[in-house]
């Protein structure tokens, strides 16, 4: 009876090797397919969600902005570039009214033409909520994103008008994120944005074919783009969300994809075993604790903000992090055009701690107890638990006690946007945050600016010095580029100098590629360019 | 007769609604703003009550959930937070990937277990016997989300024979009943069939082994009648508890599994789960463990009215 029995399951089992023996996917050559970390296919009407990511993969890809971020160099910080608009300026007399020259003979991918009211209609679409093309979804995205923004008009087919709410030279930084998509084609899917998702029409690279929600979605080139040099090589590009990092390194290894968005550090090794090149670049991002200045905290003192941020063994930290950090020297990353030249050198220096920690006067028997609040995952936060153990090591190794509370990413971004002095906060002197550094608003002036100060803002540690608002208020006043750089610099070295924040890390965003995958530069920002990229079998 | 059918079905009614108040009350109580996944980070405090309003999170909890439960016996569960796309087309649609994944198991699953059980049973106190229950109770025992890694480590990155990841080579929209969607399913379904398949088996086992002890079958051994006649006077005695078992393991796969579903990045209902959850997408959340939980109560049902066809003295009740 067993040997019948064995003989059916052996024949049973004939069908199951005919499946496994059948080849792993065969795809035309020139496909790119990537497993985003994204758990769904970003927005794909114009503002994206998902953050970052959504922007990089379904935003600058199907759209342009008026002005767009520089993707083109590996070696040096973006910086932006004219997009829709080919320039602009403030008028003289009065500062808060822009004008900008837009593009010429650009279509969006429906055949209609891009022109300055296509740009209200685009900005009504975020701002005005009677307007009948006003979409809830992407305004929740956009609104934000363009605070300045008080009024604007088109003054002819090529020319539009943006007035601000007071002088804000960060205007076109606050525009790179704003996409246009293509009014004509709202029209043509019956004014519905649900449509829109399945058809969008923008100005951009690439052209969406295909999509599946939470599962694919297909892009192809757009051959008419208006930067010749900028026209896709690939036939096709593959985006899948595959959230769960060890699914993305299996689809990766197993040939499913050719790329994968953030490797876990720990399987990095592996996949270069394999052969799979893993590439990162310094990223505009950084992981820092940031400290709450209300009354009665310990970082109120100067000396003991200098001795933390001399007790952290940055090189060591990148060891446990499998190389994949870009040590802080301050708040920026060091390749930053805007870090300066701040006295105060960060590093690891553990006597000089003790010495300024005994100045301000504790010791081995008055040591500083602090407490600090921390998230066990979260996005942006590399590997919070064993990066804040590591620094809750080093700080007691120089007379600095820590307390962890310990609370759930969600809701550490609503006590983040509560604030230190909220009940929330638990008490806590420090919110191990990190944070999205691109802009001059992003990168320096919403973390401190006093009329920021959570929650009616993000300035979540209270800080308020007026010196420091003269200073964000020169960046908003400084219309002559390079002039601003200048004080972004000076602005960036008081942020050191004085030690604002615990100042630990930047992320490298890293990627694995298959070998197969050519030509593809990480510019130094959070979104890429994937024209380039060529598929060689 | 009729009695039994109508109770059965009467029963479904307040249980269906406590599950409706239960799933509404579990996703409110835990922790977590639905808006942060939809918001960015830094969106003021007045564009987050604007949005809070717009949702209805503003309003109390009672006429939330009389709100929504309203809607939903219209067949409307709302629109997801995070995509804006109908809650009940997200769900069906996961639904039908997860029913391909749990029909699937179950064929392996169920057939495996039944034989398995019947030869253990059949065989009892023998090597063969050891063999089987070692297996069934590895089944059990094995975590089942390691399971599908180490079958992809060696199936798909070693050997690399099958897909790791998804529901076909042009996604679950486009799955078709042939080899080269067929592939994408085997490493998922292999890894969801071996619980049931170690449930069912070690029960069947248990069952056989006391019916082959029981007087009748001395008796009809005694009359002359052969092994097989036997053993389908044994199968007829098994069946009943096995279809409770096998109904309840149904309602199981059925439910899909946030893990394994996770792993092999199964766009089915335990995958959306796994979503709604990371991003308090509360709709979505609510929507899918409300038509899960209904799916489980329906099973049961089935079951319930299929029982007294094969037993007859539950009819005699």
């Amino acid at each position: 009876m067993i040997w019948k029995f064995l003989r059916g399951a052996a024949l049973a089992a004939l069908p199951a090797a005919a499946i496994a023996a059948a080849p792993v996917d065969a795809f035309a050559a020139g496909t790119l397919r990537i497993g985003m970390t994204a758990s769904d296919i970003p927005l794909t009407t114009g503002q994206t969600d998902q953050g970052g990511e959504g922007m990089r993969f379904m935003g600058y890809t199907l759209y342009d902005a008026l002005v767009n971020w520089d993707l083109g160099s590996a070696e040096k910080p973006s910086v932006l570039t004219p997009g829709l608009a080919v320039e602009w300026g403030v008028d003289e007399a009065d500062k808060t009214k822009w004008t900008f020259k837009l593009r010429e003979g650009v279509t969006f991918h429906d055949g209609s033409a891009f022109n300055a009211e296509a740009v209200v209609w685009n900005l009504d679409k975020l701002l005005k909520e009677d307007s009948e093309q006003y979409d809830p979804r992407q305004a929740a995205q956009g609104k934000s994103r363009i605070p300045a923004v008080s009024s604007y008009k088109a003054v002819d087919d090529l020319t539009l008008e943006i007035v601000t709410r007071e002088p804000d030279a960060t205007l076109p930084y606050q525009l790179a994120w704003i996409m246009m998509s293509s009014p004509a084609n709202w029209e043509t899917q019956g004014k519905d944005w649900e449509k829109v998702a399945s058809s969008p029409s923008g100005t951009g690279p690439w052209k969406l074919d295909s999509f599946v929600p939470r599962e694919r979605a297909e892009l192809v080139p757009n051959p008419d783009y208006w930067d010749g040099t900028r026209v896709p090589k690939l036939d096709r590009l593959v985006l899948l969300p595959l959230p769960e990092p060890n699914a993305r390194s299996a689809a990766l290894m197993s040939g499913q994809v050719d790329w994968i968005e953030a490797p876990a550090p720990d399987l990095v090794p592996a996949l270069e075993g394999n052969g799979f090149q893993i590439v990162s670049n310094t990223l505009p991002h950084n992981w820092t604790w940031h400290l709450s200045r209300l009354e009665g905290s310990p970082w109120n003192d100067l000396n003991v903000r200098k001795a933390a941020n001399l007790a952290i063994d940055r090189e060591s930290m990148k060891q446990l992090l499998g190389g994949l950090m870009v040590p802080a020297k301050g708040f920026l990353p060091p390749s930053s055009q805007w870090f300066g030249k701040p006295e105060f050198d960060v590093r690891y220096d553990p006597e000089e701690a003790k010495r300024l920690l005994t100045e301000a006067g504790h010791g081995p028997d008055n040591r500083l107890k602090v407490k600090a609040l921390i998230s066990p995952s979260g996005s942006g936060q590399m590997l919070p638990l064993p990066m804040n153990e590591f620094i809750q090591q080093n700080l007691a190794e120089v007379g600095i006690d820590v307390e962890f509370e310990v609370v759930e990413w969600n809701t550490m971004i609503n006590i983040w946007r509560a604030g230190a002095e909220s009940e929330n906060a638990l008490g806590t002197q420090s919110i191990n945050f990190s944070y999205f550094i691109q802009d001059p608003f992003t990168g320096l002036i919403r973390h401190l600016s006093c009329d920021l100060i959570a929650p009616n803002g993000t300035n979540w540690g209270h800080y308020c010095d007026p010196e420091m608002d003269a200073l964000f208020k020169e960046i908003r006043n400084t219309f002559d580029p390079e002039a601003q750089d200048e004080v972004m610099r000076r602005t960036h070295e008081k942020y050191v100098n004085e030690a604002l924040f615990l100042m630990v890390t930047h992320d490298v965003a890293p990627r694995a590629l298959s070998p197969k995958v050519k030509g593809f530069v990480q510019a130094q920002n959070w979104f890429q360019d994937f024209a380039p990229i060529t598929i060689e079998e | 007769m009729l009695t039994y059918f109508i109770q059965r079905l009467v029963y479904v009614v307040p249980v269906a609604l406590g599950v409706s108040v239960f799933c509404f009350l579990l996703v409110h109580i835990a922790p977590g703003d639905p808006l942060t996944a939809v918001m960015p980070i830094d969106a003021t405090a007045e564009q987050q009550a604007a949005m809070r309003a717009a949702y209805g999170f503003d309003k109390p909890l009672p006429v939330q959930f009389l709100v929504w439960l309203g809607n939903a016996l219209a067949g409307d569960l709302g629109n997801s937070i995070a995509t804006g796309r109908p809650v009940a087309g997200e769900v069906m649609r996961a639904v039908g990937n997860t029913l391909i994944l749990a029909f699937a198991a179950s064929l392996i699953g169920f057939s495996l277990g039944i034989l398995f059980g019947f030869i253990a049973g059949y065989f009892k106190d023998t090597p063969i016997d050891r063999a089987v229950t070692a297996l069934s109770i590895t089944g059990v025992s094995v975590p089942n989300y390691w399971l599908g890694i180490v079958l992809v480590v060696i199936f798909s990155v070693m050997l690399g024979w099958l897909p790791s990841t998804g529901a076909g080579p042009g996604g679950s929209s486009a799955w078709r009943w042939d080899v080269e969607h067929l592939r994408f399913i085997v490493l998922p379904a292999v890894t969801l069939s071996v619980v049931p398949m170690g449930i069912v088996a070690r029960t069947v086992r248990a069952l056989v082994g006391d019916v082959l002890s029981q007087d009748f079958v001395t008796a009809l051994a005694a009359k002359g009648m052969g092994r097989a006649g036997i053993l389908r006077h044994v199968m007829r005695n098994v069946a009943p508890t096995t279809l409770s078992v096998v109904g309840l393991q149904l309602g199981y796969l059925l439910g899909g599994s946030i893990l394994i579903e996770t792993v092999f990045n199964w766009p089915g209902t335990g995958f959306l789960l796994s979503n709604a959850i990371f991003q308090r997408d509360l709709p979505l959340l609510q929507g899918t463990i409300l038509v899960l939980a209904l799916f489980f109560v329906f099973v049961n049902l089935l079951v319930d009215l299929v029982q007294p066809l094969v037993d007859p003295r539950i009819k005699r009740t």
